[in-house]
Order: structure tokens, then sequence, then C-alpha cells
């Protein structure tokens, strides 16, 4: 036997995942509450001994742990045109496993000055301009957070030939000098940026969240918990050398707070006729909804599915609905358990939130008539002929109905021009894996993949 | 010197993306830096792809006759957006039917258009036009 162990220092629970590398399997997990305020390592080691309380004393050969303790890796990011450089700053947080908590386009007034610093970010990612285009807004900008007093870390990202000239006006702040997040017009160029991201998350947030106590436990690799999430569900996709992939994938993550959507597909338009508008679509793209969350972002739901939908799907009268939802919104620690009428009322939030937010993650076509006839204009990516869906969350663990639930984040005919899948088999991840395997993946990537395939189950089918 | 960039693409819901490549090679050809943005493009695209790159010149292109219609309100978006004075042109088919090109041009001249080609118009025209207006080079060219 030699046995790795997974760590996942989550804002509530810290997870211990262990597994056999000889035997490719996994022992078992373990959670306990995050001791972030005092010292991490208490909760750690208590999440340890539930572990082993199972698995019997457990000699670790190796030890990797990723991190969305205290608040998660918070970053804002700015750039020049909403749809193009903006967006692609914020692609580049999200796909790096940062939570946004601000995304600013055209030139900074001393406004949001103020609402930045109030949001204290744990990194700043400054962009604007292609390679040799616009250098007015990225300076400006450069010249805006000069005049702060904080003292976050701040990514350089933009118009290559300002590079140095924003390094320079911003000489009293610590800043990182990246290649362009869109170095040419439609050109995506994530990758450094990203990298810079996790460096920096290594080397400074670490020590800021509290977790350098437990760095000395851990042989390496630590890295934001979604940023694991994502290399698990990339790798689950694609396969590792001679050990096949599931293929093209949507995951969603329904949480208390938000829901997160990953789609590791290329996103092509799969209809003749279409024309694929906008920015490039990321291979492994990630959305967060910060709204859309089963406890406390339940007012979240309501307002984007409406109450009458949720007491439809759920049975209950509108006003009994909100009664419960008002509830549970105070009381987020409630689980429906044995009650039927909280298990109905949960999994009509579980079907809108998957609804809502995979039709948010999901690209659009709009149709135009032209001389050629009937064409269609493709905005995002294109996951019609995704087959592949995979679920996790508590609503969705702790319940027999997983299938039915997301099955709401298929094609919708009322909603006949969101590209979401038509049908696809469900995957459950129901013992919270994910994370665990991405990091595995790091060094062990084809052990992950063989445990992946073995832990997450099928759920019902579509057809 | 840094080349002169341009952003090129076919106007509104027209597809005709035969014209929109050969103008992309003979742009690029002629040593220009061009963003070609393909067919059915909107106002705001040619504009956001202008502001992000800073370009010099915008270069609408209608064939299927309803040019006059998408190009109406291009330049007043632009100075909105910051381009004042960016060089915009508008070339093709731009008008339905056969109408006196004098008009037309007059037309789209009002509209903000710095230059209007008609149909059939050789690449080589248009290309002695931007060197005249954004490099100040007057070439002769043999129609």
């Amino acid at each position: 036997m030699n046995p790795v162990l997974l760590m996942d220092f989550g804002s509530t629970y810290t997870k211990v995942t262990a597994v056999d590398l000889d035997a490719e399997i996994l022992l078992g997990t373990g959670a306990a509450y995050t001791t972030v305020e005092t010292d991490i390592s208490i909760g750690l080691e208590n999440a340890i001994a539930k572990l082993e309380e199972k698995t019997g004393p457990l000699d670790f050969s190796q030890k990797f742990a990723c991190s969305s303790a205290a608040g998660g890796l918070r970053m804002v990011t700015s750039g020049l045109v909403p749809e193009l450089t903006a967006e692609a700053a914020k692609q580049a947080s999200l796909g790096a496993g940062a939570k946004v908590v601000g995304v600013y386009a055209f030139q900074l007034t001393p406004e949001d000055l103020v609402e930045i610093e109030k949001q204290k970010p744990d990194i700043f990612l400054l962009v604007g301009g292609t390679d040799g285009g616009n250098s007015a807004c990225i300076l400006h900008n450069a010249k805006m957070l000069a005049s702060t007093t904080s003292s976050f870390p701040i990514v350089i990202a933009g118009n290559r030939s300002v590079a140095h000239q924003c390094q320079e006006i911003l000489r009293d702040k610590e800043t990182y000098l990246c290649e362009n997040v869109m170095p040419k017009f439609g050109t995506l160029n994530i990758a450094p940026a990203q990298k810079q991201i996790r460096e920096l998350f290594l080397k400074k947030i670490i020590q800021a969240k509290g977790l350098s106590h437990v760095t000395s436990l851990i042989s390496g690799i630590l890295m934001p918990t979604p940023s694991a999430v994502m290399k698990a569900i990339t790798l689950l996709a694609d396969g590792y050398e001679e050990e096949l992939g599931i293929g093209e994938l949507l995951a969603v993550d329904v949480g208390g707070a938000t829901t997160d959507v990953y789609s590791v597909a290329s996103g092509a338009p799969t209809r003749s006729n279409t024309v694929w508008k906008g920015l490039p679509e990321p291979y492994s793209k990630r959305t967060v909804e910060g709204d859309i969350g089963m406890r406390y972002s339940i007012q979240g739901i309501v307002q984007a599915a409406g109450i009458e939908r949720i007491s439809q799907i759920s049975g209950i009268p509108v006003s009994r609905a909100e009664e419960l939802i008002a509830y549970l919104s105070c009381h987020t620690d409630c689980v429906p358990g044995e009650n039927p009428e909280l298990q109905k009322l949960d999994f009509a939030l579980a079907a809108m939130a998957i609804a809502t937010a995979v039709t948010r993650h999901a690209g659009h076509v709009e149709e135009a008539y032209t001389m050629m006839g009937l064409t269609y204009l493709q905005t995002g990516k294109d996951l019609s002929q995704v087959k592949q869906m995979l679920v996790t969350g508590g609503s969705l663990i702790h319940t027999s109905h997983t299938a039915q639930i997301a099955a709401y984040g298929f094609y919708d005919p009322q909603n006949p021009m969101s590209l979401k899948p038509k049908e696809a088999q469900i995957w459950v991840d129901r013992s919270y894996i994910l994370a665990a395997m991405g990091l595995l993946s790091e060094t062990h990537p084809k052990t992950a993949l063989r445990i992946m395939k073995k832990e997450l189950r099928h759920d019902g089918n579509s057809e | 010197m840094e080349k002169k960039k341009l952003i090129i693409g076919v106007i509104g819901a027209d597809v005709h993306a035969v014209g929109n490549k050969i103008l992309y090679h003979a742009f690029t050809e002629a040593g220009f830096d061009v963003i070609n943005l393909g067919v059915m493009v909107p106002q705001e695209e040619y504009i956001a792809a202008a502001i992000e790159s800073n370009a010099d010149a915008i270069i609408v292109s209608s064939l299927y006759g309803q040019g006059e219609l998408d190009c109406r309100g291009m330049r007043q978006k632009c100075d909105e957006a910051g381009l004042e004075g960016i060089l915009l042109y508008v070339g093709g088919n731009i008008v339905i039917g056969k109408q006196n090109f004098t008009d037309v041009e007059k037309r789209f001249k009002a509209m903000g258009f710095d230059r209007v080609f008609g149909p059939g118009t050789p690449p080589e025209v248009t290309i002695a036009a931007l060197r005249e207006d954004l490099l100040g080079i007057t070439d002769q060219v043999v129609k």
C-alpha cells in the first residue's frame, strides 16, 4: 500500500481524501470544521482523525493540498472593452480558480477605486489593449491604481507596448509582468496570466490566509480549490495517454452560496449556416453564478426562476414556498432530511439553480434571415452535443432524484436558442473527490483518472 | 514604421464571404495590419475591435443592398465610443437597385463616411485611397 493524502481547506469544512497509489483506489474521506481563525492544522488533524476512524492509521508517502479558505482567492480585474479584454481578464481569473469580486471596463474612476479598496482583493489583474493597440486606458488605470494606498499585488497582462511603462507608474506597488491576455484581436492567451496568479497564490496568499502553519506538512502543490476541480474535470473528459477520458463534459457544482459550472468542450457550432461571434471560448471554461445557491443565495434562484415556477415544480403553494424560502435563507445549515416538503422544495430550487447556471454558461444562437436563407449567429459555446454531465453539491448528492434535477440543465424547448446539452449521461460525485483528484493529477494523472472512473457514479439516463 | 491598422468586415445580415477574403489578402499584401471580422458584423463589433486595437481605419463592406440601413449612425457611435475622426470607408453593392452613384456617395458621405466605393471597385483603388489618407502618399492607379 502506498497511501497519499489530499487536503481541501474549504471555507467551512476541511476535507481530506486518502488514496492508495498501488491499488489505485479511494481509501476513504473525512471532514471537519475549518479552523482558519485559530490554527488551521487543528481542523486538519480532526479531519484526518475522522478519516483514520474508517481506514485505520495510515502512513502517507505524500500530502497535497488545495484551499478556498478565508474567502478563497479574491480578485478584481480591469480591462478596456467589456466584451473583449475585460471579459478575457475575467475568464483568466475564473479559470485560475479565483473568486472574481469586481470586473471593470474602460477607465477606472475615483468611485471605482473606493469600491476596489473596500473589496481588498488578493490580486488585481490589470489588462487592456491588444499588443500595439490601445494604450491610453491601461496607462490611465495604472496611474489610478498607483494613487491608492492599498498593497495588493498587481498582475499586468495588457498591451505589451506599454507594459513596462505601467510597471514604472506602479513602481511603489508589487507588480508582475505577463504576456497579454489578448495579444491580437480575437486571440485569447490566458495561460501565462493564470500561471502567474497561481504562483502568487502559492507565494503570498497562503501566508495571508493563515495557511503557512500547514505548508510544512505538505509535500508540494497548493492551489485554489476551483483550479483543482477544473484540472480533474479536464482530465476526466480528455483522458491521459492510453487511459481514455469520457469525452466532452459539462459539470455543475450547486453550492450553498454559489453555483459553479465547468465545460470541457470546444463549443464550436454544430449546426450548419452558423457564424460564431465574440471572444474565442476557452476549451476548459469555468463560470461562477454568485447569486445562485441553495441557502445563502436562495433568493437569487427565486429572482431568476420566479416563485411561480418553483411552486409549480415543487407542488408547494406560492405562499408556503415563500415562507419556507425565507426560513431557509436565515437557517443556512438546514437540510431537508426526511421532511418531504423540504425535499420537494430543494428539488425545485436545485433544478432551477442548474437551469439558470447552465443557461448562463452555455452559448446561444440568434436567427437572421439573409440572402442565403436562414443563418444563425452563435455567441458562446455550443454544448448541445455534449453527452456527459457531472453534478455535485449537497442537494444533488442527498437525493434519489439526482438525474431528474440534473436534466433541468438540458436543452429546453421553451428556450430553443440556448445551446445546452440535448441529452447526456449523468455522473454524480457523491464523495466530493473532484478537488482531491485534481491535486493528485498533478503527479499521478493516470491514477487520478482511474479512481474517478471508478468512484463517479452514473445516475439514471436522460433517454 | 509601424503598420497602419485596418478593421474590415461585412456589415449586417450579409454573408458574402468571398470579397471579404480577397480584401483581407489584398490589404495585407499592401502592407497593412488587417483585423478581419468576417461576415455578419454589427456596428458595435467594428467599434469594439477598433478601440481595443487602436485601429487607424474601419472599412465596411456590404453586398446585399441593405448597406444604407446597416450603416446608419455608425459615425455617431464611433464618436460616442471615443473614436472621433477615425477613417471610415464603405464599399460594395451598398444600395438597392441601380442608382446614380454620385447620389449614393453623397448620402453615405452625409452619414459620415470619408470615402464611398461603388460596385466592382478593384482593391487597388481602395489601397491607393488608404495610402493617401493614412500615409500621405499619392499613387498613380491604372484602372
